[in-house]
């Protein structure tokens, strides 16, 4: 059997039958909200391209990118590695060890040069030479810019290899940079996150190996389909916020309602994820429908914005149920200016965002 | 040449040097070298943290509230237990009291993770220490059924069903593209499992990748998200709404009933699939009982799962506390974590400086310095190295001590202390296990017994979780739905300067943070966590840790494959990330310290 075999070949020797192998499609498809015409182009994809592989590396992180990886569930995270990719190297599930997983490096810079995925789940410390993260004796570092030379994509997942997340925190005592400061000449698709909510983990990767090439990003190198809107958005409990009803202290009876959390520091306002759509372990809840609001954790810096618990001091609420109050009959209008007026908004401040890919989101 | 340690263990490192890095299978990074005899047996074993991110330093200067938060991102692994750990530290200091709901509700939270976290680890991270996948090959599909039904009702156990897992494996190995199977050491001696139960293994392991990611649905319905749930200090950040306008969007009964039928189900996996399979790997290795290392002599827990709110005393836990020494389980001491002479981390062999370094110091007194230089005795350079110098500092890990002991801590070590207390939770699963096996009491004290503990904890954790589910409703029922308590949220009610310390039995073994809390700031935050207690270097008085003393005296197969050593150590299931983040107060003195 050769090594460049397809997806479908695979699924259908494995005892997968053409209609399970539609259902699947259609429901990646509509997962990733691509619709009818999106499931005929998994089908498609998966049917002519062989399984790509792919090397999953880690730098200083705490491996809950890798734990969230394997809750997906659609696709199964079992198919995914048995059937869609070919994960020959990941530090935290592989059966060797030692020189027999070094040995696995060298050979797919080799054999698969310029066709393997580069996933990095961490980032690399540069003080102390590199030594505050070790892989094989050598700073991680130097390993992962070897890895990345002949790697056709990078995929830096969650908030440590996108921004740097929590131990580049300040005072950044490692200073463990994001990965992009270290691979300068590959293509790297963002996807952050503490972690990245499953289904869009393998949404993303599902969607390279499906169309046979990288999502549309956005100018911090998010892939659009699920990091251009941000949680408040999309969020359940909006018009709450709208109509200027929110919690004003944990487990108070606008807790138990259901209420806005913005007023606990909720960061729905200012985070860009898929929370408040995709939700988290196949659509069970998210941060705010579990009572806490958004911490912020796929933007930069977020740990940086604290404290959690201080409200954003710059987001405009409407009230739109007190101003129909007052204003009666010009409610109508009222709520047409709203909308306008939120549009502009969301408008600046992913502009302040995009100003900057090193700042802080235009919050505080 | 040959060096007796003062905890009885004759190191020898005269033998051939081998090296395994990265040791892989557990989260983080490790490394680990060993000297093998002329019979390829282990006579000297060195284990090296390689990695070190700070995170206590990064915690000084911010809001206590925030602290849970940070220190839950030092694993995503044990998801859950630091920030748990954390709200009890900061609690602790604050004489912050929380309501009944939300300690059950805690107490389900950190049950789940045990679950999970002892489920993932054995089929995931451990199995194939133990599973020979290519071996599966060659079962007979109708064998392996008897088999699988001679151990359990679990029903997926058909011929049919394992013949065609076979042939699904069969055709993946056949592509070649071997994933994360590649360059296993498959056909090794060292496996010792007949076809029928490596398939059923194989089929178990892909299960379990199915339904532990069901378990952690209990996170996401009361966090918010798994992994990385929500926590807050003074209580839970889910309020609980049964029977009231909005109900829908808090604490429910369909959320109640979600909760009972995923705790049903991992009771269910538990009983008729982990177990079953414990026990029927262990029947087959029953005479490998190597890698008992400290856990003959020295054993430490903290305690956990409270079973009213606000008590930590022994008494009121439901997971054992207490410490045994010199193996004399005659006698458990208790332990007292606010002790400065109990508590101490020396760093004589670690990347650190200390101005004493023969001295150790207690977590609320404790000194971060890195200083990163390989000893006389490496070979190879600063950044490539070939061989560490034990006799030097070789680990970014500092060394825990109990009285001056090195300790194991995690399931074995709590059911050693439970079996020592005489406790019949802990007591009889083990001697029904140990009698179904044929094996003596001493058994336990293995790599195996580490493995074995592991499942029959997860056992009594899924049984717990039904406990506090039930306590749960019925304090709903009896009219009680508060589940935080904020008279001490805000900052100025707070004293200008406390300190306090929390502590969970994390699935790994015993944690606790330990705060300083002034002017409404963290002034001072320190964890010393399971993977620093079992993967401490050595101490200056040259005591050796649980990884090192475990891999001593084992033969290896083929010395050129390191399976013996990683079954060893993944029977720790090790968390690097955990182990080397430790940060102190009196550290600020970082010469190479950039502030972005």
């Amino acid at each position: 059997m050769s090594a460049t075999e397809t997806f479908y070949e695979v699924i259908r020797r494995q005892g997968v039958t053409r209609r399970s192998f539609t259902k699947f499609c259609s429901l990646t498809a509509a997962s990733m909200g691509l619709g009818a015409t999106g499931a005929s182009n998994v089908a498609h994809a998966l049917e002519t391209n062989p399984r790509v592989p792919v090397i999953w590396m880690h730098g200083l992180e705490c491996t809950c990118c890798s734990e969230s990886f394997i809750r997906s569930a659609h696709p199964l995270v079992k198919d995914v590695v048995l059937s869609m990719i070919s994960l020959d190297y990941d530090d935290t599930l592989m059966a060797a060890a030692g020189h027999q997983a070094e040995a696995i490096l060298a050979e797919t810079k080799e054999k698969y040069k310029g066709k393997y995925i580069l996933a990095v789940e961490g980032n690399p410390p540069l003080n102390e030479g590199g030594m505050f993260c070790i892989d094989g004796g050598r700073p991680f570092v130097e390993r992962l810019k070897w890895m990345a030379q002949d790697a056709a994509a990078v995929i830096a997942w969650g908030a440590c290899a996108s921004w740097g997340c929590v131990q580049a925190a300040k005072p950044n005592p490692t200073q463990a940079v994001p990965i992009d400061k270290v691979i300068t000449d590959k293509p790297i698709i963002k996807v952050p996150g503490c972690p990245p909510i499953a289904e869009v983990m393998t949404g993303v990767v599902t969607f390279i190996t499906t169309f046979g090439r990288l999502p549309e990003l956005d100018r911090q190198g998010r892939p659009q389909m699920f990091y251009s809107q941000r949680i408040h958005d999309k969020c359940y409990r909006r018009p709450h916020f709208d109509a200027g009803q929110f919690v004003e202290q944990w487990d108070d009876q606008n807790a138990r309602e259901g209420k806005c959390l913005y007023k606990m520091g909720c960061r729905g306002p200012t985070t860009y994820n898929a929370c408040s759509t995709v939700r988290w372990n196949n659509g069970v809840s998210f941060p705010i429908q579990s009572g806490h609001g958004c911490i912020g954790c796929s933007e930069d810096g977020f740990w940086d914005n604290g404290p959690f618990y201080e409200r954003l001091s710059n987001i405009h609420q409407f009230g739109v149920e007190s101003n129909a109050d007052r204003i009666g009959v010009a409610a109508a209008a009222t709520v047409g200016v709203a909308v306008a007026a939120h549009a502009a908004i969301t408008a600046l401040s992913r502009v302040a965002v995009k100003r900057d890919d090193k700042a802080p989101p235009a919050v505080k | 040449m040959t060096v007796q340690t003062p905890n009885g263990f004759t190191l020898d490192n005269s033998g051939k040097r081998i090296v395994v890095d990265p040791v892989t299978r557990i989260e983080g990074h490790m490394r680990v070298e060993v000297n093998v005899d002329e019979q390829n047996v282990i006579r000297n074993a060195v284990s090296t943290g390689t990695m070190w991110r700070g995170i206590e330093v990064i915690l000084r200067g911010r809001d206590p509230r925030d602290a849970w938060a940070f220190t839950e991102r030092i694993c995503g692994v044990c998801t859950g237990t630091h920030a748990l750990t954390s709200v009890r530290a900061v609690e602790d200091a604050l004489q912050i009291r929380i309501p009944e709901n939300a300690n059950s509700i805690r107490n389900i939270m950190q049950l789940t993770l045990q679950v999970h976290d002892h489920i993932v680890h054995f089929y995931h991270l451990h199995a194939l220490d133990w599973v020979d996948v290519v071996s599966a090959l060659s079962a007979d599909p109708k064998a392996t059924s008897a088999l699988a039904q001679s151990l359990s009702p679990w029903p997926l156990s058909s011929p049919g069903y394992f013949r065609d897992l076979q042939g699904r494996l069969k055709k993946f190995v056949e592509s070649g593209q071997l994933g994360p199977f590649k360059n296993g050491y498959w056909g090794s001696k060292a496996y010792r499992l007949p076809p029928e139960a490596n398939l059923m293994a194989v089929a178990h392991y892909l299960e379990a990748l199915d339904f532990q990611k069901e378990i952690v649905k209990i996170h996401t319905i009361f966090g918010g998200k798994n992994p990385h749930p929500n926590w807050l200090v003074g209580g839970v950040p889910c309020p609980i709404n049964v029977d009231g306008i909005g109900g829908v969007g808090a604490i429910n009964m369909e959320r109640l009933n979600y909760v009972t039928e995923i705790i049903d189900r991992s009771i269910e996996f538990t009983n008729q699939v982990y177990l079953p399979d414990v026990a029927a790997i262990g029947s087959f290795y029953k005479d490998w009982l190597y890698g008992g290392g400290l856990s003959s002599q020295s054993v430490l827990a903290y305690g956990d799962i409270p079973e009213h709110a606000n008590d930590y005393s022994a008494a009121n836990l439901a997971l054992p506390q207490g410490a045994i020494i010199n193996g004399n389980l005659a006698e458990v001491f208790p332990v007292n974590l606010r002790d400065p002479l109990e508590i101490q981390e020396f760093v004589a062999h670690s990347w650190y400086k200390y101005p004493d370094e023969t001295k150790g110091l207690h977590p609320w007194d404790g000194v971060t310095d890195p200083h990163y230089e390989l000893g006389p005795n490496a070979k190879g350079t600063k950044t490539n190295i070939e061989s560490l110098d034990e006799g030097a500092k070789y680990s970014w890990i500092k060394s825990p001590r109990w009285k001056g002991h090195a300790m194991e801590v995690g399931p074995l070590a709590r059911w050693i202390v439970g079996y020592a207390q005489n406790k019949p939770e802990f007591k009889e699963p083990v001697d029904k296990l140990l009698k179904d096996l044929g094996l003596p009491t001493s058994a336990l004290f293995s790599t195996l017994g580490r493995t074995a503990a592991r499942a029959l904890e997860c056992q009594w954790a899924a049984d717990k979780l039904k406990h506090f589910q039930d306590k749960l409703i019925a304090t709903i029922k009896a009219g009680d739905s508060s589940t935080a308590n904020v008279d001490k949220w805000e900052p100025k009610s707070w004293p200008s300067e406390v300190k306090g310390v929390g502590f969970t039995e994390a699935p790994r073994g015993a944690l606790a943070h330990w705060i300083k809390i002034k002017d409404g700031r963290i002034d001072n935050y320190q964890a010393v966590v399971p993977t620093t207690w079992n993967g401490s270097p050595r101490d200056p008085n040259g005591n050796i840790g649980a990884f090192e003393a475990s891999l001593m005296n084992t033969p290896m197969a083929d010395p050129t494959q390191p399976l013996e050593i990683l079954r060893t150590l993944h029977s720790f299931d090790p968390c690097l990330a955990c182990s080397t983040h430790v940060m102190s107060p009196d550290g600020q003195e970082m010469a190479k310290v950039t502030v972005r």
